[in-house]
């Protein structure tokens, strides 16, 4: 069954954010979502990137406070 | 495959960062990637080479006060995430006299600047 991991990466710089999500995403099973707590805005922008290059699929992304949810779903 | 290929001579704290997160990045993206250390830079990779590491202007020991992801580890998790591979120039550790074990485990087999050329042929070249 499907669930959702979250990822506190708060406080990381990047890419520390985006390698937590590949650390963990290896680990995932396929249709498992991550939610990737991120303060350095950057990750935020460049996890999207990242989903898009290599074939994951983005759920949503938002802004709450200082803090950037960028939840992905491992497609493969 | 897109190929990368980082050349990094230097032991300041802020291009091997650099280098680290181009490494990392680049190799969890779907590239392969090739790292060679020389000159300088391959002193940090040694078991005791962190006294190597030197801070090029301040935003390096800002790397350490934020306590952004230490370069080493940059490294590695391209090697064990992404499969890149990091390899010690042979020159350089015949110079500094060291041998494989001197070096961090995560490292390839030594490797020569000529084989290094050819790699790097039509790949992106990067060099810090």
């Amino acid at each position: 069954m499907s669930e959702r991991q979250t990822i506190d990466a708060r406080g990381s710089f990047c890419p520390g954010p985006l390698m937590e999500l590949i650390a963990r995403i290896k680990q995932a099973e396929v249709g498992d979502e991550l939610e990737v707590l991120s303060t350095d805005e950057g990750s935020a922008n460049d996890i999207p990137e990242w989903v898009k290059k290599v074939g994951h699929e983005m759920v949503e992304s938002f802004q709450n406070g200082d803090v950037w949810h960028v939840v992905v779903r491992k497609s493969k | 495959m897109e190929r990368i290929c980082i050349l990094v001579t230097s032991s300041a704290r802020e291009k091997l960062q650099m280098a680290g997160m181009l490494a990392s990045v680049g190799a969890v993206s779907g590239s392969d990637v090739l790292v060679f250390l020389s000159m300088n830079a391959l002193a940090p990779f040694l078991k005791d080479g962190a006294d190597a590491i030197t801070d090029e202007g301040p935003f390096g020991q800002l790397l350490l006060d934020k306590k952004a992801p230490p370069f080493l580890q940059l490294f590695e998790q391209a090697v064990e995430l992404g499969d890149a591979k990091v390899h010690p120039c042979s020159m350089a550790m015949d110079v500094m006299g060291v041998g494989r074990d001197d070096l961090l485990p995560f490292l390839g087999a030594p490797l020569g600047l000529t084989k290094f050329l050819s790699e790097a042929q039509g790949a992106q070249t990067w060099s810090f």
